[in-house]
């Protein structure tokens, strides 16, 4: 299972001549020109650091949208609920690929191609289902004893649902947060199209060009397939409890 | 006022809280709409963000593909079902469909019950396991992208990983073309999806066998049941709510596989790994055909959506209704 991110981490450190000659066996010499190169280079900074943004944002946006309805599904009970609840857990079925081709037309009539908000908000409208739906989950469970006491000293449904809910359901948003930022880091239709000036490109999308630019220079693409991997393998060992948690309670309920 | 955005959790979903005081129909009646207005007021935002990028979409690819459109200015070339017509003659699509049940079979057959046969080994106290859980999760973490140009790479002809091990141990012409020959392009594909997703099943596996109460283990061991029967009689019938999700997600992801294609191949060699989503994205951004490209997301949709109803209509409702249900309830 680890042998293919070995064997890239190694061919990155051969030279692609060495490569050829001895493609198993350890790098001699040990050549760090690849990665050193890659890392030198402002283009790969500049593919994590959109990546970065676009990840945030989307975050960001997707988050505090799903917790204000997620609030309202959770404790209100009003006319329309269970409807607008159904349309949000069918959108847990649909398939990105169905709505790419329209969406990408609907962005182009509203100036948002070549943009960073044209992949974060399709990307949070798409992570709505699934963020709302476990968020809810959350929310019941707070006491309706809590939400009493708040009304009692004062607090309207705003005030509580920002001094008291939103504190109490860190651990829950602190699981949505890290399912949106892999799901985005990891997206890729949606930056390839929206995306046709390298300015704002992805890790992915980069990673792709990449092989397609220096196809002959293996030892190269390998070098930097293993830089592209180091900040998800970062982030999910810092955040592993948190995700695999949010995957199987999603999974679970949704 | 305030005490309005009280829940009555027991009620009905459309019985709004009683009011605090006998009034006046007509104030009643405000302080109702008022709290309808609060409680909705949250939504819109995402009721907004959802309708314009998602539901409009969906409906607009619904209403294209009735026309011949290249995909500028206004659909006007009215064709009915012709779209729909071709698309069930076209050899790529039909193609598409029998590799989407190809892809379905081998990973209900193959890798499923791998993910489960690791699930059930790292469940046992072995030294590292921790370890090995990263390990095989790692590469869910990974992006599509990154995973179909790495396994280019080792699978590429004579210069790759693969064909360099097969040679050493003097397997010289087992290898090969991989990718680029359509006897093995679907074979090796598979074997990189299951490289890539069957963390995320063990995971999910995982999760499952640790909700199953150990002296329900304990009780078998101590009635004579051996290692197999443990598994067959304890464990799989409470793990089969699980089973179920990921069998669900399995067959979803293969309906919607676009990204590990689209980088390792693009869909060939002619045609023979394409899916209905690199079929689509031909169409539509290659080829201008916007009408037809249309057709094919509906077909997927609906292909998900007939396939999502029937399984919650025949095979979820039983985690509604069974004993498991309860039981892991209970467990949980």
């Amino acid at each position: 299972m680890a042998v293919p991110l070995l064997y890239a981490v190694l061919s990155g450190f051969k030279s692609t001549d060495q490569l050829s000659r001895n493609p198993i066996g350890l790098p001699d010499p040990w050549v760090t020109s690849n990665y050193t190169d890659i890392l030198g280079s402002g283009s790969f900074w500049q593919l994590v650091g959109s990546s970065t943004i676009i990840a945030v944002g989307t975050t960001v946006v997707v988050v505090a949208v799903s917790a204000l309805a997620a609030f309202s599904f959770a404790r209100f009970a009003f006319r329309g609920r269970e409807v607008l609840f159904t349309l949000f857990t069918m959108g847990l079925m649909f398939p990105f690929a169905v709505a790419a081709l329209p969406l990408f037309l609907l962005l182009r009539s509203i100036g948002l191609l070549d943009n960073p908000l044209g992949v974060i908000l399709p990307q949070a409208a798409f992570g709505l289902p699934m963020t709302i739906v476990v968020l809810r989950g959350f929310f019941r469970e707070i006491p309706a004893e809590l939400e009493e006491a708040a009304t009692l000293d004062g607090c309207g449904p705003l005030k509580f649902f920002w001094r008291i809910l939103l504190p109490m359901a860190r651990p829950a948003l602190g699981t949505v947060s890290v399912l949106a930022v892999v799901g985005s880091w990891n997206n890729f239709l949606l930056p390839l199209l929206v995306f046709n000036e390298p300015t704002w490109w992805t890790v992915p999308i980069g990673v792709q060009q990449f092989q397609g630019q220096y196809s002959a220079e293996y030892a190269r693409v390998f070098a930097y397939l293993v830089l592209a991997m180091v900040p998800a393998l970062a982030f999910y060992s810092v955040a592993e409890r948190q995700l695999v948690g949010g995957l199987t309670a999603g999974a679970t309920k949704g | 006022m305030t005490s309005t955005f009280l829940p009555d959790k027991r009620s009905g979903p459309d019985v709004g809280p009683p009011p605090p005081s006998p009034g006046p129909g007509r104030g009643r009646a405000r302080r109702r709409a008022r709290h309808w207005l609060t409680a909705v007021g949250f939504q819109v935002p995402a009721l907004v963000l959802f309708g314009t990028l998602v539901l409009l979409p969906m409906l607009f690819a619904l209403y294209a593909s009735f026309f011949r459109w290249g995909g500028f200015g206004m659909p006007d070339d009215y064709i009915g079902g012709d779209n729909f017509t071709r698309l069930f003659q076209d050899p790529v699509f039909l193609g598409d469909l029998w590799r989407c049940l190809l892809l379905v079979g081998l990973s209900l057959v193959l890798q499923l019950p791998f993910a489960l046969a690791l699930a059930v080994a790292l469940n046992q106290k072995i030294r590292g396991r921790a370890v090995y859980r990263m390990l095989f999760f790692a590469p869910y973490i990974l992006s599509e992208a990154i995973t179909g140009v790495l396994f280019s790479m080792i699978f590429a002809p004579d210069d790759g990983l693969a064909d360099h091990v097969l040679g050493a141990v003097g397997l010289d012409g087992v290898g090969g073309q991989w990718f680029a020959d359509p006897s093995t392009v679907m074979a090796t594909l598979f074997l990189v999806m299951t490289w890539k997703y069957f963390g995320f099943h063990m995971m999910l596996y995982l999760a499952g066998l640790q909700s199953i109460p150990a002296e329900l283990t304990e009780a078998a061991l101590i009635d004579g049941a051996g290692p197999w029967q443990r598994f067959r009689n304890v464990t799989l019938p409470l793990l089969a709510p699980t089973l179920r999700i990921s069998v669900f997600l399995s067959v979803i992801g293969s309906i919607q596989l676009f990204d590990l294609v689209w980088v390792v191949t693009a869909g060939g060699p002619d045609h023979h790994s394409e899916t209905m989503a690199v079929t689509m994205f031909q169409y539509g951004f290659k080829r201008y055909q916007v009408g037809y490209a249309s057709a094919i997301s509906v077909a997927m949709f609906g292909i998900s959506l007939v396939f999502a109803l029937a399984y919650q209509r025949f095979v979820l409702r039983r985690d509604l209704q069974g004993a498991t249900t309860t039981m892991r309830g209970g467990g949980a």
